[in-house]
């Protein structure tokens, strides 16, 4: 029980109860279930990516590629299905993790094999992947128009009450969850993060490591590039524009720590759907969103205040949870 | 953000003073790379070697290059601003809303500029006073700035400003010398000297190689870092004032995406990620080469948007071709 006061998931879920009930006293019709549902499915972009940045930063790199990717893949995966609607969603869902992948891999191999500061490398790869995404559309946009039904209807298709889209949230969290704490290559993340000369005395191959986180990263981002092109039906190279910095947000506010080695899949989940629930919550109250910046740009600051206080008095004991629960 | 396994590109000591081995430097690589980019240019089209034209592409970099000489030093002392599109944003469009009250020119420009410096120690005390990465720190202010600046606007736009006030983004000092280049170039002057010529810059140095050791030795880490947070958003304010006296309006959006082209300039110029190495000659001619980048995809009708590749790929390569003639030299020894 002690320990679950002191989690920051704790506060940060009572942080978005608050917002929920302060919303609500309001306009109640803001927590009924199906709204709750629509912000989740709406912020189940946001989470996967916020999951893949988690591994990247744990390792003490940074992937501000992410939204490039999104939109080179996103536009791949929809001039594919342009040209050939007659090849299976599945099979172009995973094309998209496949390309996205590969995506990440070249960033990896440049900060693993040349050593070359992962902020530098995915800087670079920022510009590059966007302006591909131009070049390969020749500048122009997909539209709903140009897409097969299935490619469009896939996640809005409901399963269990939930829509898929919210489906491939669930599982995507699930599986970093084990990937994270059921794992050696978890272990090897937060080692990495927590102390690299150790690491490496204990066998660990730092720069395989985060070679590999880049390349969750790459797969999630594009696989979120099927999934937000088929959510918002357009391509575009303009798609998630300037989203990178979101992403490293969601996590800052979920309490992954960017010094490395402090985060978990919970915190991550929760940072990407407070920033969710704050953004559907601005028109309902009546704020105009242009807001928006200004608040979570607050609820960063906000977030990085705590986690500094909370992690001056802890210390990086999150190795030692891991190991318990392993 | 600190990797352990990768070092600098270069020795510190030899980073203090740039022009000691000028013929195996990371700066004289630069040059080469500026003049191919140069020749290239003047074959590729016949618009390039004309006097105006030549101005004309120092617009493409005066206002980044003028914040990349601040944030070079940020970067060296191992921290990094990424909020300073946003000053920009917030600057600019206080300076409007000044000018809806009425504000003359000298008011106009010395709202951006304060307006620049508040943004500025505002980080500087988030990073130095609670001890804050300021990575995270400057993409939270970084919504924020631009945030206020939305608040403040919408999706207006404040226009109508005087006369004298454009000749700061649009004036000529000597012919076709323009006031930014000139200004840039006194920047450009000052921040040389004082890196590499002072112990303030020394100092500089010193945190970024070791700040536990610069503190030890008597260096006032905490107020050196403030210090360079201040200088960055005052430098962002006067580039507030440049470029919307130079557009001649201010919108929420003004600047978007500099504070990634201002960080790849001083990354390419050879300023160490990881702090401690660097110098404002290699800033200076990154900025030019990025100037002579655009300016030059743009005389052959590049969009935009792909200029952007050869400014990413260039980016990786000067950086990764050094390292790969190590890796060759280090094989065949």
């Amino acid at each position: 029980m002690n320990r679950l006061l002191k989690s920051r998931e704790t506060w940060l879920a009572l942080a978005i109860l608050a917002v929920l009930v302060l919303v609500t006293i309001r306009f109640p019709r803001f927590t009924q279930p199906g709204n709750l549902l629509t912000i989740f499915n709406d912020t189940s972009i946001l989470m996967m990516l916020a999951l893949g940045q988690m591994a990247v930063i744990l390792t003490r790199s940074i992937d501000l590629s992410v939204a490039s990717n999104l939109a080179l893949t996103g536009m791949l995966v929809a001039l594919t299905n342009a040209a050939f609607p007659f090849i299976p969603v599945p099979l172009l869902i995973a094309g998209c993790l496949v390309v996205g992948a590969a995506l990440g891999a070249f960033n990896g191999i440049l900060v693993w094999k040349l050593n070359i500061p992962p902020i530098v490398v995915t800087l670079g790869t920022l510009t590059i992947y966007r302006g591909l995404a131009f070049v390969a559309s020749g500048g122009t946009w997909v539209n709903a128009s140009q897409m097969s039904t299935d490619f469009i209807q896939l996640q809005r298709g409901v399963f269990l009450g939930l829509p898929v889209l919210s489906w491939f949230a669930i599982v995507v969290a699930v599986l970093v969850y084990i990937l994270m704490t059921r794992t050696p290559w978890g272990r090897a993340f937060y080692a990495i993060g927590v102390n690299p000369v150790a690491a490496v005395y204990t066998g660990i191959n730092v720069g395989r490591t985060k070679f590999l986180a880049f390349v969750l990263s790459g797969a999630l981002s594009g696989l979120a590039g099927y999934l937000y092109v088929s959510k918002y039906v357009i391509a575009s190279t303009e798609s998630a524009g300037g989203y990178e910095l979101t992403v490293v947000a969601a996590c800052v506010i979920g309490g992954v720590s960017i010094a490395g080695g402090i985060g978990t899949v919970g915190g991550a989940i929760l940072g990407a759907l407070f920033l969710g629930v704050v953004n559907n919550a601005l028109p309902v109250i009546g704020v105009s969103p242009f807001w928006q910046m200004a608040i979570s740009g607050m609820a960063i600051l906000l977030a990085v205040v705590l986690n500094a206080t909370s992690e001056r008095s802890k210390g990086r004991i999150i190795l030692k949870k891991a190991e318990v629960a392993a | 953000m600190t990797d352990i396994s990768s070092t600098g590109r270069r020795l510190p000591d030899r980073l203090d003073n740039p022009l000691k081995s000028v013929v195996m430097s990371w700066e004289s690589l630069l040059v080469l790379v500026a003049l191919a980019i140069f020749l290239a240019n003047s074959f590729a089209s016949p618009y390039f070697l004309n006097a105006w034209s030549l101005s004309d592409l120092t617009f493409n970099f005066t206002e980044k290059g003028l914040i990349a000489l601040a944030m070079a030093l940020v970067i060296i002392t191992g921290e990094i601003d990424l909020s300073v599109a946003s000053i920009i944003a917030l600057a600019s469009t206080l300076m409007g809303l000044a000018l809806q009250y009425g504000a003359d020119t000298p008011t106009l420009v010395a709202v951006g500029i304060a307006v620049g410096l508040v943004c500025g120690a505002f980080n500087g005390f988030l990073v130095t006073g609670l001890k804050l990465p300021s990575i995270v720190v400057t993409i939270g202010t970084m919504s924020l700035f631009r945030g206020i600046a939305f608040i403040i606007l919408g999706d207006q736009s404040f226009k109508g400003y005087p006369k004298e006030f454009a000749w700061f983004g649009q004036g000529y000092v000597w012919w076709v010398v323009s006031f930014e280049l000139v200004l840039f170039l006194v920047a450009a002057v000052i921040f040389y000297v004082l890196l590499h010529r002072t112990n303030f810059g020394r100092r500089v140095f010193a945190i970024g190689n070791n700040a536990t050791a610069a503190r030890f030795s008597g260096v006032r880490v905490d107020r050196i870092k403030f210090v360079l947070f201040c200088l960055t958003g005052l430098i962002s304010g006067i580039a507030a004032v440049l470029l919307t006296a130079r557009l001649g309006s201010t919108r929420p959006s003004i600047a978007e995406g500099f504070e990634l082209d201002v960080v790849t300039m001083v990354v390419l110029g050879g300023v160490s990620i990881m702090g401690g190495a660097g110098s404002i000659i290699g800033v200076v001619i990154a900025a030019l080469i990025i100037g002579l980048v655009t300016f030059g995809l743009g005389l052959l009708n590049v969009p935009g948007i792909v200029m952007t590749i050869f400014t990413g790929s260039l980016l990786i390569v000067v950086i990764a071709l050094p390292i790969l003639f190590r890796m060759y030299k280090e094989r065949r020894a």
